[in-house]
């Protein structure tokens, strides 16, 4: 599937072409090529046919559909839809199925998305590969002996192929960001608070946000536009500063203060620098301010996230005890039956990261690790307060490499977390992000720069997005 | 306790009496059908969040308010431990800041206790035990009913300020009828919607505190009293006979009046708590806290001393009277009473001993008439307390009317002359004496009316008829 | 730390474990050695307060619906094994 979501969108709405053969069409390339690249869990085929007859039907009774009519969609796996198994990539969950839909899903629904199937993820989206997945890895449709990236590498998987034009997935550390530039393509981390995580199953609560993957910007901002919007159901859901996301796209970077942030740039391979010069080159070129800017807090960022994400992931998690939904294990008194649930659902890095967590929060540890950490995370937020004050966003890699081999990084798990280093500080900060397509590796692979703006100032990352994609090389 | 003193600290956990839940919109019901007031927020289900409910945050301030406790930003932590009743194994608690903290609770009797905090929390599901006794201990299986889990909790936690199961208990009596009277819970113990535990331990005057036990889950007064005075004498005992206390927490067997210790595969506990990333902090603003302030209705300490005013004695049976009218809650109705008419310390007495406060109640106005009756000697005072209990089947019923019907006829002042003139007659050796001084007389004279009377004159009118003819 | 987590590791996992977070809380004393003594910790993003709910009954899930995705269930609750001690 070539086509942006908003042009099928409007084809749709148009009568130029119906949703049901735009879902055929995406049916049947999963069918085609997914038993190689493993981007989704689960095709809703009978779902999202049965979803293309109504926009149909509403489209000939003369009824608009929304701005989605008839766009596929493809759903990380973490994400709830009443009545459909819920994996979250564990063998804990066992098949459960929740009997609510995520706040996300209902908006896109009622915008006439039409959800085709849950993605792969590494286990309750801690990975960064899809390695971590109970149910295998997904591949790189650059190169399938690559990792897509993660944790959300079945939605990246799911566009990068070509079976939807766009896709969700959740970003707590990079998960959005890392796979898109693995594989790629747009992939846009909003300001926390701008999209309901009702319905989102949790690993890093206070990290946590739903964003999407797309093709193009023009179409990771439409579909942002639909699911971005305060929630009552979600007490951290912000009630104010949703800026004009479709409105960003034609603004142009005139006058911009762009930092290129050399705290963005240490570690990462030259060509991935080079890439990210050249990027800030086409900006200056479409009369932004290049500013060199250097934030030595940011690196603190890595150190930090791993002492929350886990300490939060490590309560989150203790829900999975074998009593009320998913896997059990029977033992003959309960505390037996949690332990040996828990032992059997849960793979290797979540346990190490319960563990990990646990520690972190235990007595005599917490204020060396989770209370340092928090004070880490206002460190790193008050630096980027203050480059706030000289520039207007900052620019920088997504990531450190292109994509990597399977299994380079699993007996290693510092150097896994270290490809998170560049992506990590806007989730502590609550801040937006978006990594865009900017040219390719030594060996074809994609290479993605990032874009980092301040909190609720969303807009400007597509302002900027938006001049980077027209500027890329081809 | 041979020297011993009972050192006593106290968690109370009250259920707030909202329409929903503490983080979503089921209902908070007690004694539904199993597992129907339930959603994913209150059964824990992935991807499920909370949001405040604003009328629990708004009970939580009236109680802390209510016990003088500064209210201030808090915020919610998580409380970590697996547990079936449980859901999302930890609890949505409050700990280094609650919104309630540094309090004082006065007990009638002028005692001041503090109160450390009173924390806004989320309760448990509810377990069924199969097999065994029914309890825990020995039980094959268990079965879980999330309709309570979520349901709204202020637990209040005092200093360590009570010295006797008897003080204990009149804390837990005060503490209730406050919590009742500004509305914040039905405070049936019973049913569970107040839950106790006692922290006990004993010193020797003038010594450190000694290693405390709690115990767990007292849910009556009397068996709240009945536990500290049993822990306190075992403790005694154990101290005695060269044992060391443990530290540990007990149960209370009520059928055999005794606490046991609970063995349980003790884990050590460590709940990890740490800021409920789901939940954003509780700011109450000055003006929200003087709007539910102002409105708080007055307490019983204050109802206490409005009645007390009424009346004009305040030695310690009357302010046992005056305290059971307000425990009765029916300081209202004596208040109108005595401001249509009715002597207020008859009234106090009289509704403290006749009335029923959980059956029906005479009108004010009847109630009022049958005081002033019998404050005027149309009514003896065994004929009041018939007429006020008839009352109960009529209401709004003219007291004269239900006293003829009675068969209580007045005597009037003519014939209670008459009456006195004959037993002066009779008795002249004393009458003569008591005009010459020999009060104890009064005494003989008024049984002689009495008697002859049946018990229908009125004892003032009896002695009113003897000081004039004496004079 | 295992046994708080509701875990059961081999031998071997616990050497493995043991190491791997060795290198994970290594990398971590970075920040554990700052002085960050003037520094609010901080729990949120954004410092929003006060996000309330109002008291009103919203519908409950059909019960029927929340138990067939139990494990267990005997007279429309949830059925557990031997609870081997009281809540703490
Ligand atoms: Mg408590
Ligand atoms: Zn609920």
């Amino acid at each position: 599937m070539t086509e942006s979501a908003s042009k099928i969108a409007s084809d749709v709405r148009s009568g130029a072409r119906t949703a049901a053969s735009t879902v055929k069409e995406s049916l049947d390339a999963i069918a085609a090529r997914d038993a190689e690249l493993h981007a989704f869990l689960y095709v809703d085929d009978l779902g999202a046919r049965a979803a293309a007859i109504v926009v149909d039907a509403a489209i000939e009774a003369g009824r608009d559909p929304g701005p989605l009519a008839g766009v596929p969609l493809a759903l990380k796996d973490n994400l709830c839809v009443r009545g459909v198994a819920t994996t979250c990539g564990s063998k804990i969950l066992n098949g459960w199925k929740p009997p609510y839909t995520a706040t996300v899903i209902e908006r896109l629904v009622a915008a006439g998305a039409i959800p085709i199937g849950k993605t792969n993820l590494d286990e309750f989206a801690m990975g960064s590969s899809t390695e971590n997945s109970a149910f295998g890895p997904s591949r790189n449709p650059h190169d399938t002996s690559k990792v897509p990236g993660g944790s959300s590498g079945g939605s990246a998987v799911a566009v990068a192929a070509g079976y939807v034009p766009v896709s969700l997935g959740s970003d707590t550390g990079g998960s959005i960001r890392q796979p898109a530039a693995f594989c790629g393509l747009v992939g846009y981390k909003p300001t926390y608070g701008h999209v309901s995580r009702y319905g989102l199953v949790a690993f890093s609560s206070s990290l946590d946000q739903i964003g999407p993957f797309a093709n193009t910007v023009g179409d990771a901002a439409l579909i942002s536009t639909v699911i971005c919007g305060h929630d009552p159901a979600d007490s951290t859901s912000l009630r104010d500063g949703y800026p004009d996301l479709m409105g960003a796209l034609e603004r142009g970077v005139a006058g911009l203060r762009v930092g290129l942030c050399s705290d963005l740039l240490d570690g990462a391979d030259d060509e991935i620098v080079a890439q990210v010069r050249a990027a800030a080159q086409v900006l200056e070129a479409a009369g932004a301010e290049i500013i060199d800017i250097a934030i030595p807090e940011l690196r603190l960022g890595l150190s930090a996230y791993y002492l929350l994400a886990p300490a939060e992931a490590s309560s989150n998690l203790a829900r999975y005890d074998g009593v009320r939904f998913g896997l059990r294990v029977e033992r003959d008194d309960v505390a037996a039956m949690n332990v040996a649930t828990r032992t059997a659902g849960f793979g290797a890095e979540v346990k190490r990261r319960i563990m990990l967590g646990t520690y972190a929060l235990s007595a005599g540890y917490y204020d060396a690790y989770y209370g340092q950490a928090q004070k880490t995370r206002r460190l790193i937020t008050n630096a980027l307060d203050n480059a706030y004050a000289s520039v207007d966003v900052l620019l920088g890699a997504t990531t450190p490499t292109t994509a990597f081999g399977f299994g380079d990084k699993v007996a290693d798990p510092m150097s896994m977390y270290l490809s998170d280093l560049f992506t990590i500080p806007t989730n502590l900060a609550g801040h937006p992000a978006i990594s865009v397509p900017f040219g390719v590796g030594a060996t074809g692979m994609p290479i993605g720069v990032q874009i980092l703006a301040p909190g609720r100032k969303d807009d400007l990352l597509f302002q900027v997005g938006a001049v980077l994609e027209k500027g890329a090389p081809a | 306790m041979n020297g011993y003193e009972t050192i006593i600290g106290l968690e109370v956990h009250c259920e707030l009496k909202t329409a929903t839940k503490l983080f979503c919109g089921c209902p908070n019901m007690f004694g539904d059908e199993p597992n129907t007031n339930c959603c994913p927020v209150c059964v824990g289900l992935p991807g499920s969040l909370p949001v405040l409910n604003e009328r629990a945050v708004e009970f939580a301030i009236r109680i802390g308010l209510a016990l003088n406790c500064e209210v201030r930003w808090s915020n919610f932590h998580r409380k970590n431990y697996f547990y079936p009743d449980m859901p999302k194994d930890f609890q949505i608690s409050q700990y280094d800041l609650p919104l309630n903290s540094n309090g004082t609770l006065e007990l009638p009797d002028g005692t001041v206790i503090g109160i450390t905090r009173a924390h806004m929390e989320e309760d448990t599901g509810k377990s069924t035990h199969l097999g065994g006794s029914g309890r825990i201990h020995g039980a094959d299986s268990s079965l879980i009913d999330y309709n309570r889990s979520g349901v709204p909790l202020v637990e209040i936690v005092s200093e360590p300020d009570m010295r006797s199961g008897a003080q204990a208990r009149a804390y837990v009596a005060e503490l209730r009828a406050i919590l009742v009277a500004v509305g914040a819970t039905d405070g049936r113990m019973e049913e569970g919607s107040m839950r106790v535990d006692a922290n006990v331990s004993v010193r020797k005057p003038g010594e450190p505190f000694g290693t405390r036990c709690e115990i767990k889950n007292l849910n009556s007064l009397r068996s709240l009293q009945r536990a500290i005075e049993f822990e306190a004498l075992r403790q005694v005992d154990a101290l005695e006979s060269g044992e060391r206390i443990i530290q540990e927490t007990r149960h209370w067997d009520e059928q055999a009046g005794r606490t046991g210790s609970m063995r349980s595969k003790e884990e050590a506990n460590d709940y990890r708590y740490f800021p409920e990333p789901d939940l954003v902090p509780l700011a109450p603003s000055d003006a929200w806290i003087e709007q539910i302030r102002s409105a708080l209705p007055a307490l019983p300490k204050e109802r206490r001393a409005r009645l007390l005013a009424l009346v004009d004695k305040s030695d310690s049976a009357t302010i046992d009277l005056v305290a059971t009218v307000v425990d009765r809650e029916l300081d209202d109705l004596v208040i109108e009473a005595v401001a249509s008419g009715a002597p207020a310390q008859l009234a106090v007495t009289r509704a403290a001993n006749e009335l029923d406060a959980g059956g029906v109640l005479p009108s004010t106005a009847s109630f009022a008439a049958t005081c002033q009756m019998e404050a005027a000697g149309a009514l003896s005072a065994t004929q009041a307390k018939a007429v006020l209990a008839a009352l109960v089947d009529e209401p709004n019923a003219d007291p004269k009317e239900l006293a003829s019907r009675l068969g209580f006829e007045q005597l009037s002042e003519d014939s209670l002359g008459a009456t006195i003139e004959e037993v002066i007659g009779a008795n002249a050796d004393e009458w003569s004496r008591y005009v010459g001084g020999d009060d104890k007389l009064a005494q003989f004279f008024i049984g002689k009316v009495m008697a002859a009377t049946k018990g229908k004159a009125n004892g003032k009118a009896v002695i009113a008829e003897l000081q004039a003819r004496r004079n | 730390m295992a046994g708080l987590a509701r875990l059961e590791l081999s031998p071997e996992e616990v050497e493995t474990y043991t190491a791997q977070l060795g290198s994970i809380l290594a990398h971590a004393d970075d920040i554990a050695g700052l002085d960050l003594g003037g520094l609010e910790p901080m729990a949120h993003p954004f410092d929003i307060e006060n996000v309330f709910r109002p008291d009103t009954v919203t519908p409950s899930l059909e019960r029927d619906e929340l138990l067939s995705q139990a494990p267990d269930v005997e007279r429309n609750r949830f059925k557990v094994g031997r609870i081997l001690g009281e809540a703490p």
